[in-house]
């Protein structure tokens, strides 16, 4: 776009700010009980003031309300949107952006305000207004306008019962992402999280390289003999930084451990324990006990270890009571 | 040789910001305010500032501080790494730089969105904050992902190792709660839990149970150290390093030191506390009070031994005697604590201990409280520092 294009279609865009999408409007269905427990059951709201009549009652709110979030819901086109949307004044305007190029488009953020409780046979009136346009910005996605409009919403008397902010971006997709934005592989699924693994540099490569053929190494150092665990470039007794490794039996003793419950990260099994072991060798290695109960692990328990593929990525000493 | 540190500085000013699980603003916002406040306690303005000392972890740059408060023109500045451990190490850095001339007034501060922001209890499943991705590596394939589970990693070795129990668990969460029950800037204000709370609260880690865990908090907070002769003329009677000291042990990890002969220890601390008792002359004995570094109800007990007040592995029989408690043998953590004040990286305990010297802290012990102990973060290359009153 020349300077000139870009002031033109700026000034066209910007001629929509104060303009209103649709004239008020009354929602399809007044404020009702089946599509709030509809609503809070979708959504694991288990707050008894929008379905236990006893209950809301005797509440500070003195009968069942709407969830405030639920607002916007009132107004909603519902179903038909999906095949057949709307050709209101806001599509008419995010038109104007996809011929200029700023196809891609991304909901950023939303607010709102509530200002009364809704009620069972509540009307809700909603009505938009494209609130402001923002000056062309350089975003991660690529270069675009923020667009926000504002929803105030009435009831049957005409007083004001919340007001909705919407923020959308409109850009030119950077190459690098598509306007979606997601990153699914080539057929469609996205990948299953796999466990965190370490990156690999000088120090530590070799060590992980075995484990990936099933083998746990110790480093050894060629001078002194003195074996070390997380290997590191220079032997702490004699300085020496001339080594080489041997292979573990991975015959082991539980020194400490803990089961984790909380978090829970994605790409881990649980129940999960995490040991302690002080191997035959005579060094110590961090590894899970798998193959018994998390409580039967004992510090002292004697552990075998084998190198496992535990996910799609992954290959890792795991261990199992001794016998 | 023991360090010449002894009365060559004092804390002349402490601040805090709210604490908060959502402060709206940013990370600098927070310094600013927790610098300034702790400027005006002391009558000091920005432009007194010379030094300036903070944690490697902190997210705010020196100069933007002093930027954002109208400093002058700095001769110090310094970092202090390893997470908490960094806490009374920035008293370290200060106080040599104000004994040798580097600088003649240092603000120490910390400041973090420490729950709106980076959440602490993703350890490093994230971004690593800090430290190499290599070290972590070790243990990230297994799970072994959160500070939680590193300190839950040594005290079950502890627990199997002493007569610690669940009791003398509950009895540290309890006391220090009880002091936060008091202290308006506290989370847990007014909100005692008992031991079926505690009890049946969620499981993180075993052996450690929900309140077991501090909690991860907004906030900044920061104090002014400055050199004795100064202090004199200053708004608050000044509070003196007696001692500071810090240590990394031998075959020392960040939070992950499980290859020493026993890991139910902290050696590190025991050597820093020896290094701070031989500085100031002081015994545990002359110690009135403490700030012991709580991000866990375990560490407590840890660093109870490590400072002599009781024998090695018998933290459990000590605290179970009412020790933290107002009338106890070493009231500890008088402002509730990072359970259950906020989570300021150890910065709010300094401050706390600084109130406790004065004589202010809204959990003042009835008895005269001439020195107090506070210490950093533990699992890490830490330390701790011996406060006195001016004479």
């Amino acid at each position: 776009m020349t300077p000139e294009e870009r002031k033109a279609f700026e000034d066209k865009v910007h001629a929509y700010v104060g303009r209103e999408v649709n004239a008020p409007q009354k929602g399809k269905d007044d404020v009702n009980k089946a599509m709030i427990r509809h609503w809070a059951e979708v959504m694991g709201d288990e707050n008894p003031a929008y379905t236990d009549e006893e209950y809301a009652a005797k509440s500070s709110k003195g009968g069942i309300i709407a969830p405030p979030s639920m607002l916007q819901i009132w107004s909603m086109e519902g179903y038909p949107m999906a095949h057949n949307p709307s050709q209101d004044v806001q599509r008419e305007l995010h038109n104007v952006f996809d011929e200029h190029g700023f196809a891609g488009v991304l909901g950023t953020n939303t607010s709102a305000e509530y200002y009364r409780d809704l009620r069972p046979g509540d009307e809700v009136h909603a009505h938009t207004v494209i609130d402001k346009i923002s000056e062309q910005k350089a975003t991660q996605r690529g270069i675009g306008y923020f667009i926000e409009t504002v929803t105030n919403f009435t009831d049957q008397n005409d007083e004001a019962v919340g007001k909705i902010i919407f923020r959308v971006l409109k850009f030119t997709p950077n190459d690098s992402n598509d306007a979606t934005g997601g990153d699914d592989s080539d057929d469609g699924m996205p990948e299953a999280p796999t466990r965190i693994a370490s990156p690999r540099g000088h120090d530590n490569k070799w060590w992980w390289d075995a484990v990936d053929e099933g083998k746990v190494l110790i480093q050894r150092c060629k001078s002194c003999q003195t074996l070390r665990h997380p290997p590191r470039p220079m032997c702490g007794e004699c300085q020496s930084i001339e080594w080489d490794s041997i292979e573990s039996t991975l015959d082991g003793e539980v020194f400490s451990f803990t089961e984790l419950h909380y978090p829970k990260f994605p790409g881990y099994q649980y129940p999960l324990v995490c040991a302690v072991i002080s191997l035959g060798e005579g060094t110590r290695i961090i590894s899970n006990i798998v193959g018994c109960e998390p409580e039967d692990v004992y510090i002292g328990m004697k552990v075998k270890g084998k190198v496992e593929q535990v996910d799609e990525k992954t290959m890792l000493p795991q261990f199992y009571p001794a016998d | 040789m023991v360090a010449d540190i002894k009365d060559k500085a004092a804390i002349v000013g402490v601040g805090s910001t709210e604490f908060s699980k959502n402060s709206g603003r940013s990370d600098l916002s927070l310094a600013a305010e927790a610098c300034k406040a702790a400027l005006d306690d002391a009558g000091l303005k920005p432009k007194d500032v010379d030094g300036m000392v903070t944690f490697t972890m902190d997210m705010n740059e020196e100069v933007d501080v002093a930027r954002a408060l109208g400093c002058d023109d700095l001769t110090f500045y310094s970092r202090v790494p390893y997470g908490g451990g960094a806490a009374t190490g920035c008293l370290h850095q200060a106080a040599m730089a104000i004994a040798t001339g580097m600088a003649e007034t240092v603000v120490c501060y910390r400041a973090l969105n420490g729950r709106s922001g980076h959440r602490y209890s993703e350890g490093v499943s994230g971004d690593l904050i800090t430290g190499s991705a290599i070290h972590y590596g070790w243990y990230t394939p297994y799970g072994l992902l959160t500070p939680t589970s590193w300190v839950a990693m040594y005290h079950k070795r502890y627990m199997h190792l002493t007569d610690c129990t669940e009791d003398v668990m509950f009895e540290i969460a309890h006391a220090t709660r009880e002091y936060a029950v008091n202290n308006p800037a506290a989370f847990f204000y007014k909100r005692p839990f008992t031991r079926e709370d505690y009890d049946n609260a969620k499981k993180i880690c075993d052996p450690l149970k929900l309140y077991d865990c501090c909690q991860e908090s907004d906030g900044g907070s920061a104090v002014v150290l400055t050199t004795p002769e100064r202090a004199k003329d200053l708004k608050q009677p000044g509070v003196l390093i007696k001692g500071v000291a810090q240590c990394s042990g031998k075959d020392q990890e960040e939070m992950t030191s499980f290859y020493r002969p026993e890991i139910a220890a902290i050696p590190e601390m025991d050597i820093a506390a020896k290094m701070a008792y031989e500085q100031s002359g002081l015994t545990p004995d002359d110690i009135d009070a403490a700030v012991i570094y709580d991000a866990f109800t375990a560490i407590v007990l840890w660093q109870l031994e490590s400072w002599g007040f009781c024998e090695q592995g018998k933290a459990g029989e000590f605290v179970l005697s009412g020790a933290l408690r107002p009338d106890g043998r070493l009231p500890t953590n008088t402002h509730g604590g990072q359970l259950s004040e906020a989570y300021i990286h150890g910065v709010n305990g300094i401050v706390e201990a600084v109130r406790l010297t004065r004589g202010t802290s809204v959990n003042q012990p009835k008895k005269d409280v001439n020195h107090v102990l506070v210490t950093s973060g533990v699992g890490v290359p830490t330390g701790g520092a011996l406060l006195g009153k001016m004479d």
